[in-house]
């Protein structure tokens, strides 16, 4: 079924009775040409892309719960193209593009708004490292603006300048960056992938993963054996788990991060705003409600749950930064499991298995880069190769230092990225 | 309309508040619900999608439909539970997501494209053309969506956050939590009893009911006035436990000052605790659930446990002609009750068969249900189906009960998951779901009064037990033990919309849309019809809701599952959780000894750290700050300059293995630093990367003081500790910050040694005090420290002091300075003189830099290991193409330097693939005469001498620039030493 | 999230600093090689279950602390020092 205003005019007046799944529940064949390990986002598009650009459609994506039920159904729904390290700078341009055509590709409004994400600055020293970082986007292709506290003003009117404990200097904007509606993304692409002949298994977890030789044979599930000669883990926090079954061990931690909501409000903030000395960042939905966040809890963690010490810190900070937020109450708080890297950035790679590919290491950064990762590791399931886009992604950089993607500075100490 | 006699409501208090500008009356002890209902205003909100008109549905937290604003200006508070709301006089209460008036309110067109507004239809459609997304639709989603509207305005109240202890928190001051609380904290236990109401007693207070012989709402207050003589318990009405949370931590919110006119106070409005509890009694009570039947949201249909509440804790009747609508026994003590006070009651009716009421004074109709309600904004009538048909009764009020669902909120907050309990058709706890909690009474499922107080008994023994206390015997009070017997009804079947979730307006068919759709696992159908995540977090609906996708899928509520329940339980407010935050409280403000003296020659203060530092001290006829830096630098360059350096870290390091510590956390060596002797020191990361650099002075054999950057001085002081502790917990040494002990500053210039001769009790010389040379000196008879250490390249000095003399030093140093032509410098001359000597801060050694980066791996010592030596060792550290440290100096037309820019060889196209480098630091430099740079390029140290190309594109600057050596003044380094 | 600091006794979590697996106790030998660095340094266990991790009573006294914790449930069911599990290791 095409979706279109159409269709959803048709449907009302004859009682919305003629819609349909959006996508099949399939029993699971013996065997596949490719089984992905996660049905979350990347994990979608990952068979999206595989199906479209590839023409691969006998494959197969295994969801141990529901689809989309991982960290792409509860982010804080930011998409931006605001990375400078050589190796993400390209990634995240070309997600970012990729989104700027998704509902239409896919004939699923993802609501992308372009907003505009602003990143503030306190200082001289963070006003000159936000023009490397909006040098090296434009750099790359993208846009970026430094704006003096005047310009800053006029779109942000309600932030407090002076008072706050670190006055506002100005901001780095981003206009194409913004937010997306973002379960609508993962069933856009699970739709997508269904329509062109992908099985969506949803209530089946892997439990072993059959190596010969060093070759991957296929996987067991509990829904039973499957076979498969190429197989990707993409399960983010969950990583590591899964490469246990593999005889590997992998260079992540996984960490808690907390996200807020308030309860619905007329608008109000009409971008992104990012608060880095405080960690804080906010933005508000369709809906109303305000959306915000902040740092990890620090501790490793597969509650998908957080403590009151974070929780408070990111409450203060919104106090400091926009003092009118006070009276807005949080509705709802919950926390993912982030799969935190050395470096801060993402792996897309083979493995020492033939057939075994590995997509993870997102950090809590994983939303943004949905269209593009499944792309990337789409390209290299398929054909072996590494897409140019995403090359630098590589699993043995920590061990060799080269083209580490430190965006923030902090090394090797996974939680602090 | 008031019922004589009855309520907790001061009736000879009356208080006068406005809705909508209207004045309106009630008593002390109301809420705006209950009052607003007293006055017969039944229409108090609008629903979120379609905007119907709503009545109040429930007397408590709950409430999904009666949100209003309160207050005005910064004080506006939106969102409002009318159901909770205290009156006070001159409370102004408004309604909100109406307009231009909640009678009339424009958007309730929406009700009327229903069809086209279902479940999802936004995910397909408004996608063509595709910039209408942003620019039409997108923007008329988002005016018409949202509820009450924040002022705009900085909060102007005043907010606290707290912390409690105790030994058993109990959650609930109904009869189960009271009973709980009295058996503790007779048994000597420290006990804190939260409850959300002002007035403790839970049910007790909303029930005309017998408890050991007299009105249950008076053996509520002995109890809880006996409760609060005791020291070791603490009463906290009006507080909301609102989160459970990791080893027995839990937030609570209480409502300090929400119930009374306050501007002026100074006392919060509200307060967040955070409360450390050994163990805790979740007693939470349950929520009633509406049945879904057409048109369920018409105002006047209310669930019928509030209306008992209206009646008997306000003394409201909540319609004239009351008709009664359940599944359960519940349903029958609210006809019971209303026809006792006097309410006509229109019908009872059940939808079990065979049901019975002896001697009733109204019509009961078993086996009958409601299906359809009419009157657009007041209830008129609702249809009733029975065997025989379909027949309309007049009605302006209709109170339901679908039954009872348990609170078990709080012991999924932890990931418990709650069991389905098929005798209830509810969801009760998982006992164990919160370590040392326990629930009890109504939340565990548990209903009659008696049942309640057994259940708090026994929960208190068990908790007293696990804290090792003897339980003291407790007579049982005599009170009502009434079987909870049900038939599950969820919705009745028939056309028109039956409202699921009132606030965010889902439907019947919405869920069962989804289902059809696929969206069949509960959480899919909770994202894809939005059914639960409106402010009431699914509260009134979520059971049914999941009741009727369970029907739709074919399979059981248990097998279908819930969605999960997650902090808060009700929402709090920014402003209380981030209390403290707003203004400066957010960080700690660290002050230099110098602080007030740089205030008073009216430096702009900068952050560096946490601590604040002088940018510059401007002088009468200097205009720019540039002119101030300048002549900042000239005194350094000319005479003598001074600059509070208190700021960076000190770490003092004693015992036989401080050398040891030192030669494994530097990259060179300090166990060879002469006694009296200072050395620079680069400190790696274990990854191999710069961490931070600073001098380190050796004060005695096995006595070093080591000095950090401002910014990494606690991550370098957790390091040694580090080290110390983790790695080599065999050495004897100690580390400690005395950061904040020592007032610091640099006299720094050709006169410095003149201008300390002046003030030292002993004078130095070059012979006595070489460069890089230290030590203990007297100054008018106080210790001091003094350090022949350079960061501007001159002869300079640091003296430290004990701090208490920081600051009249700092005024004495500065007055002989300016005697001597200098004076007082700050961060921007700190900063251009750093960098005419290439001095390195984290601008560039800024945690992606290697030592060889920064030019610095000569001192990477062979002959010992070092923390990061190996892995700096790795290909991609000692890659030849990586950026190295370089000066850069204007050549072209253009003399502005940026830092931030990027650097290309002239002709390149700026883009990412041509990028040879970056620039990292810039500044005017008076001595040459233009701005100099610091930056990175790829083989940078092998090409002074070439030229490149600087872009800023966000500066729209582009200048040519001369790769040179670092170092732009006195490269030999001889006036350090003269 | 309170932690039993050995030293100071029953703490709120956030006079604690987090810093990752308690694997960094062992410090490998400069020539131990790249591989065993890398394990050192990156790879990880990373289990959803128990875990032994380093935090430091940053806030309070300053030690370093072996804590024992349920990654799943943020149970603790151990706090010892780690300058003793250093010496015990030795």
């Amino acid at each position: 079924m095409r979706f279109s205003g159409l269709r959803v005019l048709r449907e009302g007046l004859t009682g919305n009775r003629g819609w349909t799944p959006h996508w099949r529940d399939p029993e699971p064949k013996p065997e596949y040409d490719a089984v992905i390990i996660g049905g979350g986002g990347h994990g979608l598009s990952t068979a999206y892309y595989l199906a479209k650009n590839h023409g691969m459609t006998n494959i197969a994506v295994l969801e141990k719960g529901y689809l989309g039920g991982g960290n792409v159904g509860r982010n804080t729904t930011v998409v931006r193209g605001n990375y400078f390290m050589p190796g993400n700078s390209e990634f995240y341009s070309h997600s970012l593009k990729l989104w700027e055509g998704l509902s239409q590709e896919l004939n699923y409004n993802v609501m992308f708004s372009q907003r505009g994400v602003i990143m503030l600055y306190h200082s001289d020293a963070q006003r000159d490292a936000a023009a490397r970082r909006g040098n090296a986007m434009i750099n790359q292709g993208d846009d970026a603006e430094l704006l003096d506290r005047n310009a800053l003003r006029k779109l942000l009117p309600y932030l407090d300048y002076d008072n706050g404990r670190f006055p506002v200097h100005g901001g780095l904007l981003h206009r194409r960056g913004g937010t997306a509606r973002h379960d609508a993304v993962a069933w856009g692409y699970a739709r997508g992938a269904d329509q062109r002949g992908v099985d969506l298994i949803q209530q089946c977890e892997v439990t072993g993963i059959d190596i010969e030789n060093g070759a991957v044979r296929g996987v067991q599930t509990t829904r039973g054996p499957i076979r498969a000669k190429k197989v990707a883990i993409v399960t983010a926090g969950r990583s590591g788990q899964v490469a246990a079954m593999a005889g590997m061990r992998l260079p992540i931690e996984s960490h808690v991060l907390q996200a807020f909501v308030t309860e619905g409000l007329k608008p109000v903030i009409d971008h992104v705003v990012s608060f880095g000395m405080g960690h804080f960042y906010i933005s508000q939905s369709d809906k109303g409600g305000l959306v915000f966040g902040g740092d990890l809890d620090f501790y490793a963690s597969y509650a998908q749950r957080g403590n009151l010490p974070m929780m408070e810190h990111v409450m203060e900070a919104g106090m400091t930064l926009m003092p009118m937020l006070g009276k807005a109450r949080v509705l709802r708080s919950w926390g993912g499991i982030m799969d935190m890297t050395p470096d801060g950035s993402p792996i897309i790679d083979k493995t020492a298995t033939e057939g075994l590919f590995i997509d993870c290491g997102w950090c809590y950064g994983g939303f943004k880069a949905v269209p593009a990762s499944g792309f990337a590791l789409a390209h290299l399931m398929a054909t072996g190769q590494h897409h140019e886009t995403a090359a630098g992604f590589r699993l043995d950089r920590f061990r060799s230092g080269e083209g580490l993607m430190d965006e923030e500075a902090t090394g090797s100490q996974h939680n602090l990225h | 309309m008031r019922i004589a006699g009855r309520g907790m409501i001061d009736r000879r208090k009356p208080v006068s508040f406005t809705f909508d500008g209207r004045r309106y009356s009630g008593f002390a002890g109301d809420t705006v619900a209950s009052a607003l209902l007293a006055n017969g205003q039944r229409l108090m909100g609008r629903s979120f999608k379609y905007h119907r008109p709503r009545g109040v549905l429930t007397a408590g937290s709950e409430e999904p439909n009666a949100l209003v604003t309160t207050g005005v200006g910064p004080a506006s508070e939106p969102n409002v539970r009318a159901t909770t709301q205290e009156i006070y006089e001159g409370l102004a209460v408004r309604s909100q997501n109406a307009w231009p008036s909640l009678d009339f309110d424009v958007m309730a067109v929406n009700d009327l494209a229903s069809p086209y507004l279902g479940a999802g239809f936004y995910y397909k459609t408004f996608m063509w053309p595709r910039r209408f997304w942003e620019r039409v639709y997108e923007p008329v989603i988002r005016r018409a969506a949202g509820l009450g509207a924040l002022s705009g305005q900085p909060n102007a109240d005043a907010y606290e956050k707290a912390y409690a202890f105790c030994d058993l928190l109990v959650i609930g001051a109904g009869p189960t939590g009271l009973m709980a609380a009295l058996a503790a904290g007779r048994a000597g236990a420290d006990v804190i009893l939260a409850d959300e109401d002002a007035v403790m007693g839970g049910r007790l207070n909303a029930e005309s009911e017998i408890v050991e012989g007299q009105p249950g709402q008076a053996w509520a207050a002995e109890v809880v006035a006996e409760l609060a003589a005791m020291d070791n318990v603490r009463l906290m009405p009006r507080t909301t436990v609102t989160g459970a949370y990791d080893g027995g931590m839990f937030g609570a919110l209480e409502r300090v000052n929400q119930h009374r006119a306050r501007r002026g106070t100074g006392a919060p409005l509200e307060c967040f605790w955070r409360i450390a509890a050994k163990q805790s009694i979740l007693a939470a009570g349950a929520l009633e659930r509406p049945v879904a039947f057409a048109n369920n949201d018409r105002p006047g249909i209310m669930m019928a446990g509030a209306v008992r509440v209206y009646l008997n804790r306000w003394g409201v009747a909540p319609g004239k002609q009351v008709a009664v609508f359940g599944n359960n026994d519940d349903a029958h003590r609210t006809a019971r009750e209303l026809a006792a006070a006097g309410v006509h009651v229109a019908a009872l009716i059940d939808c079990r068969e065979g049901v019975r009421v002896q001697g009733a004074a109204y019509p009961v109709l078993s086996g009958a249900q409601v299906c359809n309600a009419s009157g657009r904004k007041e209830l008129e009538a609702v249809t009733i189906r029975t065997a025989s048909g379909e027949h309309k009764i007049q009605a302006d009020c209709l109170a339901i009960s679908g039954g009872w669902n348990p609170s078990v909120h709080l012991t999924c907050h932890l990931n418990g998951r709650p069991t389905w309990n098929a005798d209830i058709q509810a969801f009760v706890p998982t006992p164990g779901a919160v370590p040392g909690m326990r629930a009890a009474g109504a939340c565990n499922g548990v209903f009659s009064t008696r049942g309640c107080f057994v259940a708090g008994l026994e929960a208190a023994t068990a908790a007293l037990e696990a804290l090792g206390r003897k339980p003291v015997a407790i007579n049982f009070p005599e009170a009502e033990d009434a079987a909870y017997k049900l038939e599950p009804l969820w919705a009745v079947a028939g056309k028109g919309r039956a409202w699921l979730d009132f606030q965010n307006d889902v439907c019947v068919k919405d869920v069962a849309q989804a289902a059809a759709e696929n969206f069949r696992s509960v959480e899919h159908m909770k994202r894809y019809t939005t059914q639960g995540m409106a402010p009431d977090q699914g509260k009134n609906s979520n059971v049914t809701a999941l009741a009727v996708l369970a029907d739709a899928t074919g399979r059981g509520i248990a097998e279908t599952g819930t969605t999960t329940f997650r902090p808060p339980y009700t929402p709090v407010s920014i402003a209380a959780m981030g209390a403290g935050g707003q203004g400066k409280g957010f960080a700690p403000e660290r002050f230099t000894t110098s602080h007030a003296a740089s205030l008073a020659m009216k430096a702009p203060m900068v952050e560096a750290g946490l601590w604040y530092r002088p940018s510059y001290f401007p002088r009468g006829q200097e205009r720019h700050w540039r002119q101030s830096c300048d002549r900042e630098v000239g005194f350094v360059r000319n005479a003598v300059g001074i600059c509070d350096v208190s700021t960076l870290g000190k770490i003092d390091i004693q015992g036989p293995d401080a050398a040891k510590l030192l030669d494994l956390v530097y990259v060179n060596t300090f166990s060879s630093l002469k006694v009296g002797k200072v050395r620079y020191g680069l400190m790696l990361r274990e990854d191999g990367f710069v961490m931070d650099d600073g001098t380190c002075a050796r004060l005695g054999d096995q006595h070093y003081l080591m000095t950090t950057t401002t910014g990494a001085a606690g991550q370098v002081m957790r390091h040694l500790e580090f080290v110390t502790q983790c790695l080599h917990p065999e050495w004897q040494v100690h580390v400690i910050s005395v950061t904040d002990h020592w007032a610091q500053f640099a006299v720094a210039g050709p006169k410095s040694r003149d201008l300390l001769n002046g003030l030292l009790d002993a004078p130095i010389d070059n012979a006595s005090f070489p460069f890089m040379a230290c030590g203990a000196v007297q100054l008018g008879g106080v210790e001091a420290r003094l350090f022949r250490i350079s960061f501007s390249g001159e002869h300079a000095y640091e003296i430290a002091v004990p701090a208490r003399y920081g600051a009249a030093l700092f005024d004495l140093l500065v007055a002989r300075a300016e005697a001597m032509g200098g004076g007082a410098y700050g961060m921007e001359a700190l900063n251009v003189l750093r960098l005419e000597k290439g001095h390195l801060t984290h601008a560039e050694i800024d945690g992606r830099a290697t030592a060889g980066d920064v030019g610095m791996e000569a001192m990477v010592s062979d002959a010992k290991d070092c923390i990061g030596k190996t892995m700096s060792e790795r290909p991609g550290l000692r890659d030849p193409k990586r950026g190295q440290l370089v000066g850069l100096r204007p050549v072209g037309a253009v003399k502005q330097l940026t830092a931030g820019a990027f650097l290309f060889a002239p002709g390149d196209e700026a883009i990412r693939e041509n990028a040879q480098g970056h620039t990292s630091s810039v500044g005017f430099s008076p001595d040459i005469g233009t701005f100099i740079g610091l930056g990175f390029v790829t083989r940078g140290r092998q090409r002074h001498g070439e030229r490149l190309r600087m872009v800023d594109h966000l500066r729209e600057i582009e200048a040519e620039v001369e790769i040179c050596a670092p170092v732009f003044v006195d490269p030999e380094g001889g006036r350090a030493r003269g | 999230m309170r932690i039993e600091c050995p030293i100071c006794g029953s703490r709120d979590r956030r006079e604690f600093y987090y810093q990752g697996a308690a694997v960094a106790l062992d410090r490998p030998a400069p020539d131990a090689g790249d591989a065993v660095w890398d394990v050192y340094l990156h790879l990880r266990d990373n289990p959803a279950g128990e875990t032994r991790d380093l935090w430091q009573h940053e806030g309070g006294c300053g030690a370093w602390l072996v804590v024992t914790r349920d990654t799943v449930t943020h149970a603790i069911s151990a706090v010892e020092l780690a300058s003793d599990v250093k010496r015990a290791m030795a």
